[in-house]
């Protein structure tokens, strides 16, 4: 079981920054996010998009802003459980918290810091019959594990980076790839669809455009599916596949922690925002997009102030009987838990002659 | 300052008139957003980015709206439930010429 003092569920902005406020009052932090890498939507949705209202930086990057924060909670060691989504809570007789996933890891904290967001990011599903009975039986919305599609005959739908990049790679390993999207334009990096305009010249990806999937045969297993092609001579075509891959990106979801027991909101957890942004359940607090209150905006930089609150009320619930003076880091420096040390050059008192 | 009346059927098929200013640098799916014509959560998740299609609309009306951006359509061609007249909300900038529009809130992606 994997222990810490905060465990903080979302590895976005707010979640990360936490991990600093944390640090400096020499408290550990662990995050768990549904997502493979951290950042959030920063990462996930755009890494490329400038933000103009992150105090002291006139125009940064959001995948830049992840990186910084990456950077500067490095001393202070955050653990990760990444791509798996936090899914039940369990409260103990001492007070605190296990956290489980929905792949088993179990997370034991004092405090639970959900920094959500809106919600754990979810693969997108095509609106098709019978789609969710042969989930597992031929359709994935995730590649997990590529070997699945050894020699296997394959169609990929979307018209995105991962339909793209997955199309690339399965390529080389599948006895047939297809890729269906319902335009002739892709949106991706250039380098990815220039390589898939080369690998359909040599005939290694079969490209349907402008279609859809629009039906799924089998029995007990996808068997094929039925392609409308939508240019001006529509036609049926009838495809014989092992898999279907629907890649169609991601939507947020409040998910499992909706059911904690948690005051929801209009989709977001209630937070007293008078003292520290706890939840109406002792112990868990909800900062960052996720919370809701009286005039609550849904910004980064709220975010942070939230996260900075959040850290101080569970400092003294975790050492009720410490009283902490809040120092500032050009006074106090930064001490990591690696033991690396931050702080101010000392000021030069010399004499002159 | 200036109001347009606007036209918006919910996703549960209520019609709302509604007025939408043109000096606020408002769109669409702000407009919505603003009349919590659809639960907060479910509507312009992205922020306005046309970077997903929780904002989707119908647009019922003949109105000449400008054109799509490469991005917005780009954003459709992947989205659900999408109609010839399907627009991203949040891509519409409310000005005078859109007095009278008539749209309808595309269902929620589930």
């Amino acid at each position: 079981m994997i222990k810490t003092d905060i465990l903080i569920i979302g590895a976005g902005p707010t979640g990360l920054f936490a991990v600093f406020e944390a640090g400096l009052l020499q408290l550990k932090c662990h995050l768990i996010d549904a997502l493979p890498q951290a950042g959030g939507q920063c990462s996930e949705i755009y890494p490329k998009k400038p933000i103009y209202d992150i105090p002291g930086f006139p125009e940064v990057l959001a995948g830049e802003l992840v990186d910084n924060l990456m950077e500067q909670i490095k001393p202070f060691q955050p653990g990760f459980t990444l791509g798996e989504r936090a899914e039940t809570i369990e409260k103990l007789n001492d007070g605190s918290f296990v956290v489980t996933t929905n792949r088993g890891t179990k997370h034991y904290a004092p405090i639970v810091a959900i920094a959500g967001g809106l919600g754990s990011f979810e693969p997108r599903k095509p609106l098709l019959e019978n789609l969710t009975k042969f989930e597992d039986k031929g359709i994935a919305y995730i590649i997990k594990d590529p070997e699945v599609y050894r020699d296997k005959k394959i169609v990929i739908a979307g018209g995105g980076d991962s339909a793209l990049d997955w199309s690339i790679f399965l390529a080389d390993i599948a006895a047939e790839v297809t890729l269906v999207h319902r335009r002739n334009e892709f949106r991706g990096a250039l380098d990815s669809v220039e390589k898939v305009q080369q690998l359909k010249n040599e005939g290694k990806i079969n490209l349907i455009t402008p279609a859809e999937v629009i039906k799924l045969n089998g029995s007990d297993r996808l068997e094929s599916v039925i392609i409308r092609k939508t240019s001006n001579a529509a036609e049926n075509i009838t495809l014989e596949v092992d898999n279907f891959i629907p890649l169609f990106g991601l939507s947020p979801k409040l998910g499992p922690i909706g059911d904690w027991g948690l005051e929801i909101e209009k989709n977001a957890i209630k937070v007293d925002n008078t003292l520290d942004y706890q939840t109406n359940i002792p112990g868990i607090y909800a900062i960052g997009d996720v919370n809701t209150y009286p005039g609550k905006l849904k910004l980064i930089l709220c975010g942070f102030h939230e996260a900075t609150l959040m850290c101080q009320s569970a400092y003294q619930r975790i050492y009720p009987d410490k009283k902490y003076v809040m120092k500032y880091t050009t006074v106090g420096g930064i001490t990591g838990f690696d033991g690396s040390k931050k702080e101010a050059p000392k000021a030069v008192v010399k004499a002159i002659d | 300052m200036t109001d347009i009346k606007i036209k918006i059927t919910d996703r549960d098929g209520v019609l709302h008139e509604i007025d939408a200013p043109t000096d606020m640098n408002m769109n669409l799916m702000e407009v919505v957003r603003s009349y919590e014509l659809a639960p907060e959560g479910t509507i312009g998740i992205c922020g306005g980015m046309a970077m997903c299609a929780s904002c989707q609309c119908y647009v019922k009306s003949d109105h000449v709206l400008p054109e799509k951006s490469e991005e917005e359509e780009a954003m459709l061609s992947e989205a659900f439930n999408v109609r010839d007249n399907s627009r991203l909300s949040c891509q519409l900038h409310i000005n005078e010429t859109m007095d009278g529009l008539e749209v309808e809130l595309a269902p929620e992606e589930i």
